[in-house]
């Protein structure tokens, strides 16, 4: 089939505004990624097409950017997904993650997202001593499984990029913040739960989720990020997790 | 010569996996550590690692650290050394430990110990039978221990430099004086002026077609090691992992089979009970891959393609465990707990459900047993008699400690770099405060900037992407699963071709500073061509068969001769081989079958 990447495109050092950049490729498969498309532009059409990338199959988090309207990792973006069976030629349009600035093509700055990320207390805190025969804290199956969901988060962006809360105000912690909290808070051996709900229960924090479900339809690890978001609302209410 | 950026530090740790990682941690308690990576730190390939880390715990049977190295020592074909090896399966234990008390989220047993699951290679060396050794976050353990060792360096407030990409080495006599790196965001160049220098850089799959590496796995480490006069240890062995998905070389787990998924053939024989008649499909992974690649040579593909199947459907697997005289069994909903990401994987890309139907699967180039030869401190040697460059370290991946000698066992990878990254932060931590910092030559960046350079002015006809898919080609082709004197002949006349054009002949588009990654993947595709022909040509020396190097014109192990490990290293334009004696300690080589 023939597909019609239109990418949005921008580099500073030459340009002054965006612009869109219309590449037809042929002979594309239904199996291939955005991604395996987007490198074909790269490698055979224009070098100067900058994005980044790294794992190629969805583990890393480097290559979540806007797909058709939506975010989405490009490695793990099918053009059967994106393209009716038997459609001989088909439009696809790339763009940057919303919310963060853009520094060239598909790349974004990263810097906020991350600095938002550190703010939560990302980190296992237990100040007792380790047990005293050298082994392992024990932890339940069912306290293992209390916040199994939160611990795939890659850091892609992919959900607070697609937040219009975020969008709206970029001092919002956003969905990925609340993500990590959330798997430090439901984690039994944890014991900073009360300095991490101060933090997500700050102005900034998860009161300003209107519960929108951009983010859990976003999420390329299938998280229920709406629900972990939730949870830590009925957390930060009830004081008790 | 454009402005050159100095930063100085003790120590400066390249790459930001598990091994890079883990030695920031410890290193960073009594030393300035910057570590310097071409990617968020997150985004590194420990990440993708699935099935688990092995530690003879004996949370749920008997288990021995000394069931483990031998078990490593017999998968690594009796090539590993001994000494090194029991190093890391007796600090394996307190390495597990250590990750769990920093809050990684081991999967666990009803009475709450972390869960272990059965993995290649790994026996009870008494009943000779799979024993659960291998501890493990349902199948993305290496993406929580990436994840669990990033948190600490984040509560540690360690120093990170995400996106330098570090692109030479400097040396100052018999030890280092930093590295040079260039800013990714801007283009400018960086010197990183320092004591101590770790390279933590992972491997080079992305040398074969197929393969389960990342695009950004193209050892950058080891080829500027190389470059600066540092030997390349083993390099004809990398490992073929048997299981990758058809075509696109994602993995998948061995934990899959540890489960107690099978592999059968296009016929629906289970076809490695001829291979491996007591271990079956759990025996390591060099004669898994070859025991596949042979099943497709002979016809016995799946409908004819170059696949065969990955069967972990209950109705297949528990079929097996009755013959088996097991009493355990399967469950539709024990694969989607245990094998949550492999299931996403094939369902996403094959839209096959692994749950109802089998996986077509291909080996996939996965793992560089040889790589920057080092000490059990982690420490760089200088020559095959073991002297040390002052200062410079590796551990991971890049290194050959030696620990996986010719083939390592599932787990081992991120057992290695807990292990040995640890190691090098403590030994950085504890000696950098009595090392000298040597002073930087004048324009030590100089000579890497010019490459650079040249690379984006050059006026020629060949584009990177076409010289990698040829050397990748002739990589798979010849130097791949199965190699012959005549197949790796060809495959160094085409990479000494390939370089040619790489130095005379290249052509990029991007003339920018700001994110030229075309600029970066050529300059990559460089370091790839110096690791294929250094393989190339430490594989067509080694005239034997030997864990990951099979060579159908030498069908045999040879320990009278090749008891050895290979030193490469490069004198002008030819590479000069050395070789250094194995260390034996408690095994003596024996034949090895599964």
């Amino acid at each position: 089939m023939q597909v019609q990447m239109r990418v949005r495109r921008y580099n500073p050092e030459k340009q002054s505004k965006p612009w869109w950049g219309e590449y037809t490729l042929q002979n594309v498969n239904r199996t291939d990624t955005v991604l395996d498309l987007l490198h074909r532009v790269k490698w055979e059409i224009d070098g100067t097409l900058a994005l980044r990338r790294s794992c190629g199959h969805g583990v890393c988090g480097s290559d979540a950017m806007r797909i058709n309207g939506a975010n989405a990792l490009a490695c793990k973006t099918l053009v059967s997904r994106l393209a009716a069976a038997g459609e001989p030629n088909v439009q696809i349009q790339v763009e940057p993650l919303l919310g963060l600035a853009v520094q060239k093509d598909l790349i974004v700055n990263m810097e906020p997202f991350f600095e938002h990320y550190r703010s939560v207390l990302p980190f296992m805190v237990n100040n007792d001593p380790v047990p005293a025969d050298g082994r392992e804290r024990l932890q339940s199956p069912e306290d293992r499984a209390r916040f199994d969901d939160t611990t795939k988060c890659i850091l892609c962006a992919a959900c607070t990029s697609s937040c219009p809360s975020f969008w709206a105000n970029d001092k919002y912690v956003g969905p990925a913040a609340i993500v990590q909290a959330h798997r430090f808070i439901f984690d039994s051996r944890d014991q900073a739960t009360s300095e991490r709900l101060q933090v997500v229960g700050d102005t900034f924090g998860v009161w300003r989720c209107r519960t929108i479900f951009n983010c859990t339809n976003a999420c390329p690890r299938d998280i229920e990020v709406t629900r972990a978001i939730a949870e830590v609302k009925v957390a930060l209410t009830t004081g008790e997790v | 010569m454009p402005q050159v950026h100095i930063h100085q530090h003790d120590a400066i740790i390249v790459g930001a996996g598990g091994a890079g990682l883990m030695a920031a941690l410890y290193a960073s308690k009594n030393a300035n550590v910057a570590v310097v990576s071409k990617l968020y730190p997150t985004r590194s390939h420990t990440g993708a690692a699935q099935g688990g880390i092995s530690a003879a715990l004996g949370n749920v049977e008997e288990d021995r650290w000394e069931w483990h190295a031998f078990d490593t020592v017999k998968g690594s074909d009796y090539l590993a050394d001994q000494d090194a090896v029991d190093v890391l399966c007796k600090e394996a234990i307190d390495a597990v430990i250590e990750l769990e008390h920093m809050g990684l989220p081991f999967d666990r047993f009803p009475n709450g110990k972390i869960s272990q699951r059965r993995f290649g290679g790994h026996t009870n060396n008494e009943t000779k039978k799979p024993v659960q050794r291998a501890c493990h976050a349902a199948d993305r353990t290496g993406h929580m221990i990436l994840q669990t060792l990033y948190q600490q360096c984040i509560k540690n407030k360690v120093n990170f430099f995400d996106e330098f990409h570090v692109v030479d080495l400097i040396r100052v006599g018999d030890a280092v004086a930093g590295v040079v790196a260039l800013e990714i965001a801007t283009g400018d160049f960086h010197i990183f002026h320092g004591k101590a220098v770790m390279f933590a850089t992972g491997g080079w799959g992305r040398c074969w077609e197929v393969t389960s590496n990342a695009h950004s796995l193209t050892g950058d480490g080891a080829a500027i090691c190389f470059r600066q006069g540092v030997p390349m240890e083993d390099m004809e062995f990398f490992q073929f992992h048997p299981t990758g998905i058809y075509k696109l070389g994602i993995l998948i787990t061995e934990g899959v089979r540890g489960e107690g998924g099978i592999l059968l053939n296009g016929k629906g024989e289970r076809f490695m009970e001829k291979y491996a008649p007591t271990i079956k499909d759990l025996a390591s992974r060099d004669v898994v891959s070859r025991a596949i690649f042979l099943e497709l040579r002979d016809g016995n593909g799946v409908n004819g393609q170059n696949y065969v199947h990955l069967d972990v459907t209950p109705a297949t697997v528990n079929k097996y465990f009755e013959l088996a005289g097991e009493t355990r069994r399967i469950t539709r909903e024990d694969i989607e707990q245990k094998l949550p990401d492999i299931a996403d994987f094939t369902r996403t890309y094959l839209g096959v459900d692994p749950v109802e139907e089998p996986m077509p699967i291909q080996p996939t180039a996965h793992y560089a047993m040889g790589g920057i030869p080092t000490n059990v401190d982690a420490q760089v040697l200088a020559n095959a008699q073991g002297n040390v460059i002052t200062g410079l370290y590796a551990a991971g991946e890049v290194a050959c400690v030696s620990v996986h000698g010719a083939n390592r066992l599932g787990t081992n990878s991120l057992v290695d770099l807990v292990v040995f990254g640890r190691r090098a932060g403590m030994h950085i931590a504890a000696n950098v405060a009595n090392m000298t910092l040597p002073a930087l030559p004048k324009d030590a960046a100089a000579p890497v900037i010019a490459e650079f350079e040249r690379i984006r002015t050059n006026k020629g006809q060949a584009k990177p992407y076409e010289l990698r898919n040829r050397m990748q080609k002739t990589m798979t082709d010849n130097v791949g699963v199965f190699r012959t004197a005549e197949s790796m002949a060809s495959a160094q006349e085409e990479l000494k071709q390939l370089r040619h054009e790489y130095l005379t002949n290249i052509v990029i588009d991007d003339k920018g500073n700001q994110f030229n990654t075309d600029l970066l993947e050529a300059w990559e595709l460089g370091c790839l061509l110096e690791l294929a022909e250094v393989t190339a040509f430490s594989a067509y020396n080694r005239t034997e068969s030997r864990g990951g190097h099979a060579r159908e014109d030498y069908p045999n192990r040879d320990d009278q001769n090749w008891l050895k490990h290979t030193f490469c290293r490069k004198e002008g334009d030819r590479f000069h081989l050395d070789y250094k004696p194995v260390t034996i300690l408690r095994y003596q080589p024996k034949e090895r079958v599964y």
